[in-house]
């Protein structure tokens, strides 16, 4: 029942209209009895920020006072408490409702991509800190000129970065033994508490293939998680206080407990192949010091004092340097699988895997061992006990560096003169110099050697040279003539630059055009271009004459790309025509479906 | 001794290399003689050693067939024995002679050369050589020297052949940090020269009326390096960059360039002929071919 009979105020002191509130899906609506009243109230529920209402031992009537975004309150006096809880709860839903909603739709956006809110935020980010980007977004995503997939597809490299700054690194294992940290003790009570997280179990399950095992068979059928890990506390607990005897007892009783008071059987197996597996001509990966289980050690515990016990409790002691060694070599393989869950089990199984796998590849085959036992021989030959080896041999082949000087002066070609007019020129031409200088002997220097007429127009002349090379290049010479233009030019110029760079990439990869898609883009980006060459011309009329020229010869290149792009276009649009028109008139007999594929291209 | 010269010492005290053009197939077809031109240099080069006490300048003839150093002013022997008239200073009357010597054995030198189908070109490579090898020795003679400069009179058109040897050069006196100074006489433009100025930061001008000549020698090559920091010498607006192939030694503005190392051919090779490399998928075809390449290559001298 979402319709009540109440009283609607506008204010506390206000008399109050009388009505009916409807509740009806996204909205409230008020109707007023009086049909003439003008106080017909429609609240849609996204507006509504809260309600307040009088409580029920209070000798106040049944208010509720719903208060909008506009921070306008609305207050609706119900007949009793009952009606007035209803809808409260009504409403109180109705906002639960409104509150998961505004998050969807921000997701479901339009483009054929899905994109999420990550990636476009990413962009946004890129385009903010990149004010030259931002403008060519501005100026051809906002005019449709291009897509965003477009603007995009070819800076996939900016995107791509800040997505790889965002991955996790990968974290390695601690050298730390947290598997064995000492309980917290708690003499009062006579309570251990073992702390355990997902690290410990990692370690746990890593460094002890058997309780890792047991894990995987025990639990869920045998007991829970829970009771697991007090069983192999208990275990760790009985370690430490060194009592074998007490071990060896609660082992007999509980078979469970007995995996964990055991040598580990995994690992020592493990270790045993790897032995057997190694090359002992060539490989080091494993020697007898690997089985580190059964290694003689100095029986001293984890916290540094000695162990003395009785050999037939000498499987349920455990000593520091196995321990370690075991941790290390575990902490050396790293962190090898990727489950970062928080379930247990799932670790487990992960590890089991993993192992599983590492097995498998280990085994040898009877062609591997085969084959190792050939290499092992032939390894093992001793160099000065064989026959000695004939290599073929490659000629040695030294190049004569006089090959290079006189490569360069062959192969001259001129248009052979006539030898012998040349002869004789040159015989004239070394007498007539011979001539000159026996006159420069004679006579001396030329007195005067230069005229003032001369001299002075030698100065004028290169006066002029030097001004007008400073004009066009700069006082400067390291200025450039960028500098020199008015600074809204310049800025116009470089942009125009970038721009036409974009539109010409978007423009000729578009080529060959073999859909209607690709047909209107290239249409669109003709366009554009063509706005792009007028407003380059009529910034060059604009700037002032003596930069104009300077500043045609910064514009020409631009120009010139643009016209290559409006030639290819418009020869590509003219073959195809004529493609379409020798189509349309060479195929009249009955090839309806190609006509038509021809008139919509 | 020594710390009077090195007190003598100042910034501007240079050493001027000029490589004199004295290809006779050029001076045979300018209107302005050869005796007129040389009065304009000597009055230039008395010039730049009145500038400083300590200036020297050397001067290397470059010939049609050879070059050689024709007069060095550090060399006490240069007053001539002979005064043949005192009209000339005594001072170049040793460069005359030997200008003279050199010119006869020029001459010798190109009655026996039967290669005469070759431009009309002086050996600029071979005289950018001498003046570095003199400037490279004034270098390691102490760290009291005068700071060398290399001043090219060049009337004659460049020689295509010569091309890769004058890059060498230049890039030589771009290491050596010695600027090659360029004035050419002739009608057509010069790319080697340009290319040299540009590259090693010198000044190039090409005077158009050659009667001012030594107006133009004092006004814009006399200055030395020093003083070029304050005073604004002509600048060429655009450089021309061609390069001639490596094969035919065309001045080419396309071509193919070896990307092991960077030698320009104007056609497709299989194999580069300079550093050996195959180009392309043809490895097994150039094996065969490379004995045939070679022997082409290296027929045109001998013949």
């Amino acid at each position: 029942m979402s319709d009540w009979q109440v009283k609607y105020k506008s204010t506390v002191k206000d008399r109050g209209a009388r009505g009916i509130l409807k509740l009806r899906e996204g909205m409230l609506l008020f109707v007023p009895n009086d049909p003439n009243s003008d106080s017909k109230l429609k609240v849609l529920t996204p507006n509504i920020k809260s309600q307040k209402y009088t409580k029920e031992g209070s000798n106040k009537p049944p208010w509720l006072n719903l208060t909008n975004k506009q921070a306008r309150s609305h207050i609706f006096e119900f007949e009793n408490y009952q009606d007035m809880h209803a809808c409260r709860a009504l409403i109180t839903k109705a906002l639960a409702k409104c509150e998961e909603e505004p998050n969807k739709p921000a997701a479901v956006l339009t483009s054929a991509e899905q994109l999420s809110i990550a990636d476009l935020e990413l962009r946004f980010k890129v385009l903010r800190e990149n004010s030259e980007l931002q403008r060519l977004h501005k100026e051809f995503v906002e005019t449709k000129v291009l897509t965003e997939d477009e603007f995009w597809a070819t800076r996939k490299k900016l995107l791509g970065k800040d997505s790889i700054r965002k991955s996790k690194q990968q974290v390695g294992l601690k050298s730390m033994m947290v598997s064995g940290i000492k309980p917290s003790t708690d003499g009062r009570t006579n309570r251990v508490t073992f702390n355990l997280t997902s690290e410990i179990i990692f370690q746990i399950f890593a460094e002890k293939p058997a309780v890792r095992q047991a894990f995987i068979n025990y639990v869920p059928s045998k007991m829970t998680e829970k009771d697991f890990w007090t069983k192999y506390f208990r275990a760790e607990y009985l370690y430490s206080t060194k009592n074998t005897a007490v071990a060896a007892a609660e082992a007999a009783e509980d078979e469970e407990l007995a995996v964990f008071l055991k040598p580990d059987e995994i690992l020592a197996q493990e270790a045993r192949q790897k032995i057997r597996r190694v090359d002992p001509t060539l490989d080091m990966e494993a020697d007898q010091g690997d089985d580190y289980t059964h290694l003689m050690d100095h029986g001293i515990q984890r916290d540094g004092t000695m162990d003395v016990v009785e050999p037939q409790n000498g499987q349920f002691r455990r000593s520091l340097l196995q321990d370690l060694n075991r941790h290390a070599a575990v902490v050396l393989e790293g962190r090898n699988i990727d489950v970062d869950s928080e379930d247990t089990r799932s670790v487990a199984e992960a590890l089991a895997r993993v192992k599983q796998v590492s097995k498998a590849d280990g085994e040898t085959t009877k062609d591997a061992n085969q084959e190792r036992l050939a290499r092992m021989s032939r390894v093992a030959e001793m160099e000065d006990l064989q026959a000695p080896q004939n290599f073929p041999l490659a000629p040695l082949s030294i190049k004569d560096p006089r090959d290079y000087f006189e490569s360069q002066q062959g192969n001259v070609v001129n248009e052979p003169r006539g030898a012998g007019t040349l002869k004789r020129n040159v015989h004239e031409a070394y007498g007539s110099l011979k001539e000159s200088i026996l006159e420069i002997r004679t006579k001396g220097l030329s007195d005067p050697l230069i005229k003032p007429e001369v001299a002075f127009e030698v100065f004028r002349s290169l006066t002029q040279t030097i001004s007008t090379a400073k004009n066009i290049i700069g006082k400067n010479p390291r200025e450039s003539f960028l500098d020199r233009l008015p600074k809204s030019t310049r800025d116009e110029v470089l942009h125009h630059w970038t721009s036409i760079q974009e539109l010409l990439k978007h423009f000729w990869s578009s080529y060959p055009i073999t859909t209607t898609y690709l047909h209107t883009k290239a249409g669109k980006l003709k366009d554009a271009m063509s706005n792009s060459y007028s407003q380059l011309e009529a910034m060059k009329e604009s700037v002032q004459s003596e930069l104009r020229h300077q500043l045609s010869l910064l514009v020409r290149p631009m120009q010139q790309a643009l016209d290559a792009a409006f030639q290819h276009y418009d020869a590509d649009l003219q073959r195809r025509a004529a493609k379409s028109a020798r189509g349309s008139a060479g195929e009249a007999n009955g090839h309806w479906n190609y006509n038509k594929g021809v008139i919509i291209v | 001794m020594a710390s009077v010269a090195s007190k003598l010492y100042s910034d501007d005290v240079s050493l001027l290399v000029l490589l004199l053009d004295t290809n006779p197939l050029f001076w045979d077809t300018t209107s302005t003689t050869f005796s007129q031109f040389l009065s304009h240099v000597l009055a230039f080069l008395n010039a730049v050693l009145g500038l400083n006490q300590l200036n020297q300048v050397v001067v290397i003839a470059t010939g049609y067939s050879s070059c050689d150093y024709v007069y060095d002013s550090s060399l006490t022997s240069n007053v001539s024995s002979e005064s043949r008239g005192a009209r000339m200073p005594a001072l170049f009357g040793s460069l005359l002679e030997k200008l003279e010597d050199f010119i006869g054995r020029d001459a010798e030198l190109a009655e026996g050369d039967e290669h005469v189908d070759r431009i009309a070109s002086s050996l600029l490579s071979g005289s950018l050589s001498m003046a570095l090898c003199y400037i490279q020795r004034v270098f390691r003679s102490g760290h009291l020297h005068p700071q060398p400069r290399i001043l090219c009179l060049q009337g004659s058109p460049d020689g295509p052949e010569q091309y890769v040897a004058v890059m060498n050069s230049i890039f030589s006196a771009q290491r050596l940090m010695v600027p090659i100074d360029s004035c050419y006489i002739g009608t057509q433009n010069s790319a080697f020269l340009q290319q040299a100025s540009y590259i090693t930061g010198g000044v190039h001008h090409a005077p158009k009326q050659l009667d001012g000549l030594f107006q133009f020698l004092t006004t814009i090559f006399a200055t030395d390096l020093h003083t070029r920091g304050f005073v604004q010498l002509p600048k060429p607006v655009g450089v021309d960059f061609r390069a001639s192939c490596f094969c035919h030694k065309k001045t080419i503005d396309m071509g193919y360039v070896c990307s092991v190392c960077l030698s320009i051919f104007c056609e497709h090779h299989k194999k580069c002929s300079t550093c050996g490399s195959v180009f392309g998928q043809s490895k097994l075809d150039a094996a065969n071919a490379s004995s045939s390449v070679n022997d082409r290559k290296r027929r045109a001298p001998d013949s």
